[in-house]
């Protein structure tokens, strides 16, 4: 057997809008099923006859039981995804990438970082971490964005409150806006940061994560406690493509997640 | 040198090898193709001795010679008539068993679902005929990337699996060649099938043939060829170690890995930038530059796709798109990519050096830059111009 395997075939069960630009779609297999996913994992999903982009997954179970993948219409292929309706057929493969380190926040308070949409690989640890309370110490989940309307999962973040610390803060606030203005690290001085105790799960733009694990280094985090999600372009996930490489990194197989140990000297190398 | 080379076969073992002459050669072709072979090795056409199908041994570059500089590469008549005494041409192995241009799958949309279905693999059995030690180590060094981690790359692993390598040590490198700095030549490491040595002397021309595997002893003892003489071994031997002290280029000595990692800032990659067209000539001739992209087509009704997967370059803009733009924008920085990818960060993803000493990114670049001066001048930069690194602590 010599021929490359192609993607599993699996069909759009649900689809709703985040905001604007930004859908989740809920994907079921209709043949061979991919094997379970991870927190902070990715998938290589097809646009028929478009292309293939990394998504990671936003929720590990959908309403129908299927992965969840959150998408921002930027390029060809998340725009065709974004454009996907119910009962549509994609190639799914994967899963790819190391995920959240999970096993090294347990028992720790767990402190979620999130610039815009960078909230949705981030969302399975949310989940992980509020059904499984006793399993890990504080909860906080800090979110930044453009706008309001930039918000995703809105009507989930708000039930969250409940069971974690959540704050929200944005660049421009519209008409309305009652919250917070200003970068998402302006929301760790309202924390009572337990360095010591304390695990970051960050993911947003680079520049947002860097200056994030800067502060939270400052801070009194010891950087392998401070986890980012990195984004390189990528066309086969496996480790042979060599798009995604970030110096001596190919993030499809030594990332997306990384500890900020491994990789601040690398993000502070202009164009690396 | 390792001249004599290990036999596990179940013919006779002949550790001191055999020796034949150009009939030699040309049953070789013969034998070769009679198993089922597609052979492919060295012959000239349009100005250059390219790699092709051969049909014969009359198509290997008998009495061609090359003459290489950074930015010029000319054939050259040699009066002695041998085959192999020229250096890597425009091509290497990898056209072959990672080719430009592969179909991975196709799909179709049929009522709504889209059905996939895989490419039939069904790769020719190649047998390599006249793989430089350089290129023998490329070859290894792709065998590690493609198929040596997590995912293996099934299309490789099928072309190279059946692949018959038959080596000739290098005894003529050309003025770009450094395979001594890297290791990797001019006697053959392990890996092969056969091993050649090309001798043209008073007493003849012939090939000491050595083999190194199951397969080459069985068709090495099809071969009209003679228990090897003394003074053949020793010439040939001669020849090899001749070749390693008339190596063209040579890298500074120095820990390359740690000198790409160290320099990343330094001002020489404005200089290389200032000459680098970003062409990517370099990475379509090197030996082991992997990178591909995918493309994704339609046909005319648009209920039929296929993903194909072609040759990429890090020099070019699109390598590190990103929406927003372009991760590696300046030349600068695609420059340094590449060059700290060949030399350094591969240890780290791949266990080894990138870069076999071969010398065709500096023929082959149109404005002869020249990985070996560029190194160079990096080390020098760590040794005088470069600020201290600063002490922990201070």
């Amino acid at each position: 057997m010599t021929a490359v395997v192609p993607p599993a075939p699996y069909r759009v069960a649900g689809a709703r809008a985040e905001t604007g630009d930004t859908r989740s779609i809920e994907l079921l297999p209709t043949g061979r099923e991919l094997p379970p996913f991870s927190p902070g994992q990715f998938a290589m999903i097809y646009a028929f006859g478009v292309g293939a982009a990394p998504i990671s997954v936003s929720a590990l179970r959908g309403p129908h039981g299927g992965l969840v993948h959150t998408v921002r219409a930027v390029g060809a292929v998340s725009t065709a995804l974004y454009g996907l309706r119910p009962g549509d057929g994609v190639g799914l493969s994967g899963p790819y990438g190391t995920g959240w380190d999970l096993e090294a926040a347990a028992g720790h308070d767990v402190l979620v970082v999130a610039g815009g949409i960078g909230l949705a690989p981030l969302r399975p640890v949310v989940h992980e971490v509020l059904d499984r309370p006793a399993g890990y110490g504080r909860p906080a989940v800090l979110i930044g964005t453009r706008t309001p309307a930039d918000l995703v999962y809105r009507d989930e973040v708000e039930s969250w409150c409940a069971r974690a610390r959540v704050e929200v803060t944005v660049d421009r606030p519209g008409p309305g806006w009652r919250g917070s203005v200003g970068v998402v690290t302006t929301l760790l001085d309202r924390l009572d940061l337990r360095p010591d105790r304390t695990c970051a799960l960050v993911c947003g733009p680079e520049v947002m994560m860097r200056h994030t694990a800067r502060d939270l280094v400052a801070r009194g985090l010891a950087p392998h406690r401070i986890q980012v999600s990195l984004e390189r372009n990528m066309h086969c996930a496996t480790g042979h493509c060599g798009h995604c490489q970030l110096g001596p990194l190919l993030l499809c197989r030594d990332g997306p997640v990384v500890g900020y140990d491994r990789v601040a000297d690398l993000l502070l190398v202009r164009e690396l | 040198m390792s001249a004599d080379a290990e036999v596990n076969g179940s013919p006779p073992p002949v550790p001191e090898g055999l020796v034949m002459g150009k009939d030699g050669m040309a049953v070789l072709v013969d034998v070769l193709i009679r198993r089922g072979f597609t052979v492919v090795g060295p012959t000239v056409r349009d100005g250059a001795i390219v790699l092709a199908r051969l049909l014969s041994a009359d198509e290997l570059p008998y009495g061609w010679g090359v003459e290489l500089e950074a930015g010029r590469y000319r054939l050259r008549e040699r009066t002695d008539g041998a085959a192999f005494a020229n250096a890597a041409g425009p091509q290497s192995w990898k056209s072959f068993l990672h080719p430009a241009r592969v179909r991975e799958w196709s799909a179709d949309r049929v009522e709504g679902e889209v059905v996939f279905t895989a490419e039939p693999a069904d790769p020719p059995r190649y047998a390599f005929l006249g793989v430089r030690p350089c290129d023998l180590r490329a070859i290894a060094v792709q065998d590690r990337v493609l198929t040596g981690g997590t995912y293996r790359d099934p299309g490789y692993e099928g072309r190279r699996f059946g692949t018959l390598l038959i080596v000739v040590e290098c005894t003529e490198p050309g003025a770009t060649c450094f395979c001594v700095s890297m290791g990797t030549g001019p006697a053959a490491g392990p890996g092969y099938d056969l091993v050649l040595t090309e001798v043209v002397d008073v007493h003849g021309h012939r090939f000491w043939v050595r083999s190194g595997s199951e397969e080459g002893a069985e068709i090495l003892a099809e071969l009209p060829a003679r228990p090897a003489d003394p003074d053949t071994r020793e010439t040939a031997r001669a020849g090899v170690t001749a070749a390693a002290d008339r190596m063209g280029r040579t890298m500074p000595e120095a820990d390359l890995r740690e000198l790409m990692a160290g320099t990343l800032d330094a001002p020489r990659w404005d200089d290389v930038a200032g000459r680098c067209l970003t062409c990517g000539n370099c990475t379509m001739v090197c030996p082991t530059c992997f990178c591909t992209t995918t493309e994704d087509v339609t046909d005319l009704t648009g209920d039929h796709a296929e993903r194909w997967r072609l040759w990429d370059s890090c020099f070019d803009l699109d390598f590190s798109h990103l929406h927003g733009g372009p991760v590696r924008a300046s030349t600068r920085s695609r420059y340094r990519q590449w060059m700290t990818h060949k030399l350094g960060t591969w240890y780290d993803q791949f266990g080894s050096s990138g870069c076999v000493g071969c010398g065709r990114c500096i023929v082959w670049c149109p404005v002869g830059i020249d990985i070996t001066e560029e190194a160079a001048a990096l080390h020098d930069w760590t040794r005088s111009g470069a600020p201290a690194p600063e002490t922990e602590g201070e």
